[in-house]
């Protein structure tokens, strides 16, 4: 059949060819990433957040580890990269697209020829964007005002690297996943915000492990979040920290293990539970 | 659009839309229990029908977000049931209600959806069709209801699509913007767009419709001719004045009669066809 009815341009009518996934998902980035920065709301929960509360806990808490040369601003700040890059991924994603599906957007993109692996192409660069961004000011702020060292062996940037790459990963899946939870958008903050601030509680962002009970750290254990958080303490606090964690150790295997397992398990849900449309399109 | 020549030429090739014993149920609602339709390429095609009658339904099947159960429905030559990126970049829909993307501004927007498809629209071109060139630079969440739904329509035609759907496109407009919108429609159809609408406005479907399809109960009730449907042009003629009326066959030799009576004029004459409403409430009816 010949598209004889609309008023075609020649050049365009003999091949069709659609636009790459890579190149649409790039765009939808780019998109959502500009949206993210003019939405206050999303750019206070999730981004400047963490940035605030560092600022506000790094100036009440300003004493020193025993015997570690270590301040308790340093670990503030190690805990809330990890907290900062969880709430990129899983806050992040989870209100955002309970919203996208509240508001007609998931709808109004399923019915237009973008693959439908664009849309979470754009939602990974939207997440990577936030989330490197978010450290890097996290750590300014550490080196700035709360003396934090930057690691001079590369081979603590590696194990940045991969902690960033699974941590962000698992978070994003993760938020992905409890995107289909809440009812409409406006639960959504709630929904998403409560588990997470109560897991910043018992996974150290906040609250050093010494201090909890053990059943609340087994609790903690099974998240990713103590893991990304122990992980970016070997990063940015070193062997002298080592000392202040339960297994006087970083068990940076067990770190990795856990998020790979995370990542793994969030990929499952996200596709055996995504939903394209809101509770009220049935 | 002539219509004529439109019936000639569509007659011989495939039709945009061919629907045949369409059902879908809903627990033990039969939403949609067995629609036939066709629809001609490069005509407007309007839907009518009470909430819950099954078109929204219908049209959701048709533009490929939702499954049926059973019946035979090919859109553009497709299965709507399993949508390819191809197919989708062929037609547009407009939806009912659409918040989304509010923080974008109108040029921005329109500039993104350019990407997904294969021969776009120029988006500075679009802008100005759709009568948004004064606020293309306004974010979408400052636009008013009307400006917002001329960006719903600037989305569902940046594709240059052969086939468009219209959810209720109307709704909330005051009757200046409806015109303007109406215009706005008319000049797609020009182009050679088929279009297919819902509306709840029966002006709407007479002003714009070459062909009308009443949906009620979840079957086709009435098809055709705006003008015609449900033997409208027929129908008995309704005469009153001040003392009276009688439905008539003869309306002129009824009010020659009156005239003769009152000795001229006819206090309060009136001579009235049924309107579409008329004939509308009547086939909705379910008794």
């Amino acid at each position: 059949m010949t598209d004889t009815a609309t008023a075609v341009p020649s050049t365009a009518a003999s091949s069709v060819s659609l636009p790459s996934t890579l190149r649409l998902g790039l765009a939808r980035g780019a998109v959502e990433t500009k949206m993210f920065f003019r939405e206050k709301d999303a750019v206070v929960f999730t981004f400047a957040f963490p940035i605030i509360l560092l600022v506000l806990f790094g100036s009440i808490f300003s004493g020193s580890l025993e015997g570690t040369g270590l301040t308790v601003s340093q670990l503030y700040t190690a805990g809330l990269i990890g907290a900062g890059v969880m709430g990129s991924g899983f806050q992040n994603l989870g209100i955002g697209i309970a919203a996208d599906r509240d508001d007609g957007t998931l709808k109004r993109l399923a019915g237009t020829p973008m693959p439908a692996a664009a849309y979470f192409v754009g939602k990974v660069v939207n997440v990577l964007v936030v989330a490197f961004l978010e450290v890097a000011i996290l750590l300014t702020i550490g080196v700035l005002m709360y003396d934090l060292d930057l690691p001079s062996d590369p081979s603590r940037w590696v194990t940045f690297a991969w902690v960033f790459v699974l941590g962000v990963s698992a978070a994003a899946l993760l938020g992905i996943a409890a995107s289909s939870l809440p009812r409409s958008a406006k639960s959504a903050a709630a929904v998403i915000s409560m588990p997470f601030v109560v897991l910043q509680f018992i996974s150290g962002v906040f609250i050093p492990f010494t201090e909890l009970p053990p059943w609340l750290i087994n609790i903690a254990s099974l998240f990713p979040l103590k893991w990304m958080c122990q992980g970016f303490r070997s990063v940015f606090l070193g062997d002298a920290g080592a000392a202040l964690e339960i297994a006087k150790s970083y068990e940076l295997g067990r770190v990795a293990l856990v998020l790979g397992a995370w990542l793994v398990g969030g990929l499952v849900l996200c596709l055996t539970t995504f939903r394209w449309k809101g509770r009220k399109d049935g | 659009m002539t219509q004529a020549a439109t019936n000639a030429a569509t007659e011989a090739v495939t039709p945009a839309i061919r629907v045949r014993g369409l059902t879908k149920r809903y627990g033990d609602v039969h939403a949609v229990a067995g629609i036939d339709l066709d629809v001609r390429q490069g005509e407007v095609f309007a839907i009518l029908g009470p909430n819950g009658a099954g078109k929204s339904t219908t049209v959701e099947i048709l533009e490929g977000y939702r499954t049926r159960d059973s019946g035979e429905v090919s859109v553009l030559g497709s299965d709507p049931g399993r949508p390819t990126r191809l197919w989708r970049s062929r037609i547009g829909i407009v939806l009912q209600t659409a918040n989304d993307a509010a923080e974008l501004s109108v040029r921005e927007t329109l500039r993104h959806f350019a990407e997904y498809y294969p021969r776009s629209r120029n988006v500075d071109e679009l802008i100005e069709l759709v009568g948004l060139t004064e606020s293309a630079s306004k974010r979408v969440r400052q636009l008013s209801g009307g400006q917002r739904r001329r960006v719903d329509v600037a989305l569902g035609v940046i594709g240059r699509p052969e086939l468009l759907f219209l959810d209720e496109p109307t709704t909330g407009f005051d009757p200046e913007a409806r015109r303007q919108f109406w215009e706005l429609i008319e000049g797609l159809a020009h182009d050679g767009t088929t279009i297919v609408l819902t509306t709840h406005y029966l002006e709407e479907a007479e002003a714009l419709a070459d062909r009308v399809a009443v949906v009620a109960r979840g079957r086709v009730v009435a098809l055709g001719d705006p003008a015609t449907l449900g033997g409208r042009a027929t129908a008995k003629a309704k005469v009153t004045w001040s003392d009276g009326s009688v439905e008539t066959d003869t309306p002129t030799q009824t009010v020659l009669e009156l005239s003769a009576r009152y000795g001229g004029e006819v206090p309060g004459l009136s001579v009235t066809r049924p309107t579409l409403e008329d004939v509308y409430l009547r086939l909705i009816d379910p008794a």
